[in-house]
């Protein structure tokens, strides 16, 4: 049995060392191999970048070798796929070489697409890669005075980082005494100031607490660089000093050229998790079209329904569980405060009041996500 | 040649209905029409709201069986 799990991040990755445990008889006997094919040889934690861009970590501290958080029975190459070939069961990667399989887990992930709004790339900071998260914490440093600009592009990895970004500009500028010369406008693509209605609820009278200026119902248009305004979809514009974007996102480039699902995302059982039509493919994490949350923490939970499905197919020649939508998501609302959602398709998130002791839980996971991704938390 | 996606936002507290048409509408072509299915007691109201706001045309919203479905067609 050759299973062969494309893309080496947080869902790829459990998925290879979760399934590397349930099979390791099988390996070790030969009758199952584990390849991962990875884009690169460093694994990221993508949710430090938040931390990066207001000076609270070092970028370097955000990355492992891959090779390292894999088990040793894995074997991995990093050689990105070029080309799918569900039909005849098998891959062509970059490098030219060709990699057939039983079992396929297409876990390519989502990338950013500032591009698609045109002026948002050269007019807006932020944080959603290395370069863009310290490039915005020298544009905060920067920044003595002025309007600050919160917009959000559709769809976006980290439904929370809206509110997260918008908490932490509010504490840094705080902290360096000139909040009083700052004004933070919030803008969101919806008719309320998160997509979670519990998170609205919660988050609006923090909002005016904080004097946290909002516009609902803005979706991204255009954005004029040296006129510093930002026009949304429907008809309205904000004048910005320095803007904060979460840009939008779509599927991995390959995904999109073999036409395998529209803006890159996959169409996926939501509770099989496999690829619609191949009973072969299974597909995690933003590389789905499923409604749930872009995240990690989705990813991880989709994974350990994967690998327990492929080791039961492998096993007892059937699967034995399915995902039902389980997210969990810590939410940063400052610098010493916290709290999470929990949700899946059925039981909506009950928040609870923010503390302390979620925070330094939060701090505590962003070293704890390499045990993590290793598949052994 | 307009095409019809039905979008099964059902079930689903986030990204939610109307972050998930905003997302299909992105993609979709002028002229397209989608259908989206929710069980969120606010669509009824957000997503009318949002289309009259944009500028796209509501072509139906009916409630079956505890499922909103609502058709818009994309017009800019």
């Amino acid at each position: 049995m050759r299973i062969l799990i494309v893309g080496g991040g947080t869902g790829g990755t459990i998925v290879a060392n979760n399934l590397a445990r349930r099979l390791a008889g099988e390996i070790r006997h030969g009758g199952v191999r584990i390849t991962m094919l990875s884009a690169s040889d460093r694994h990221m934690y993508q949710p430090g970048l938040l931390y990066v861009a207001f000076g609270q970590m070092m970028p370097d501290e955000l990355y492992r070798k891959q090779q390292s958080l894999l088990e040793s029975s894995i074997e991995l190459h990093i050689d990105p796929v070029e080309e799918f070939l569900l039909d005849q069961k098998r891959v062509k990667t970059a490098g030219g070489h060709t990699h057939e399989y039983d079992i396929l887990v297409i876990a390519t992930g989502s990338r950013i697409v500032p591009e698609e709004i045109p002026g948002l790339a050269e007019g807006g900071e932020t944080f959603y890669s290395e370069a863009g998260a310290v490039k915005m914490f020298k544009a905060l440093r920067a920044f003595q005075e002025g309007t600050v600009a919160v917009v959000v592009g559709v769809p976006h990895k980290c439904p929370i980082a809206p509110i997260e970004v918008t908490f932490a500009l509010h504490d840094y500028f705080t902290s360096r005494g000139i909040r009083d010369k700052v004004e933070i406008k919030y803008h969101y693509p919806i008719g309320r100031i998160h997509t979670i209605e519990n998170v609205a609820k919660w988050a609006l009278p923090e909002f005016e607490r904080m004097g946290i200026r909002y516009e609902t119902l803005f979706n991204l248009k255009e954005v004029d660089a040296k006129k510093q305004i930002v026009y949304s979809e429907e008809g309205t514009e904000t004048d910005y000093d320095l803007l904060v974007a979460i840009p939008p996102h779509r599927g991995m480039e390959v995904i999109e050229r073999q036409a395998l699902g529209t803006g890159g995302w996959i169409p996926t059982d939501r509770r099989q998790l496999k690829m619609e039509g191949h009973d072969d493919v299974y597909v995690v994490g933003d590389t789905t079209n499923l409604p749930v949350s872009k995240t990690g923490s989705a990813a991880h939970f989709e994974a350990e329904v994967i690998a327990q499905n492929i080791a039961s197919e492998v096993k007892i020649g059937a699967p034995v569980c399915e995902y039902d939508g389980k997210v969990y998501c810590f939410i940063e609302t400052g610098y010493d405060s916290a709290t999470y959602a929990m949700f899946n398709y059925e039981n909506p998130p009950e928040l609870k009041a923010p503390n302390k002791a979620m925070h330094w839980f939060k701090t505590s996971y962003n070293k704890m996500y390499w045990t993590s991704v290793r598949g052994l938390l | 040649m307009s095409q019809e996606t039905t979008i099964d936002a059902r079930n689903t507290f986030c990204p939610g209905p109307l972050m998930e048409l905003i997302t299909y509408m992105k993609q979709a072509n002028v002229g397209d029409t989608l259908e989206l299915l929710s069980t969120d007691a606010g669509t009824a109201s957000d997503v009318p709201e949002w289309a009259r706001k944009v500028g796209h045309e509501m072509l139906s919203s009916e409630n079956r069986d505890g499922v909103w479905h609502l058709r818009i067609r994309k017009a800019k």
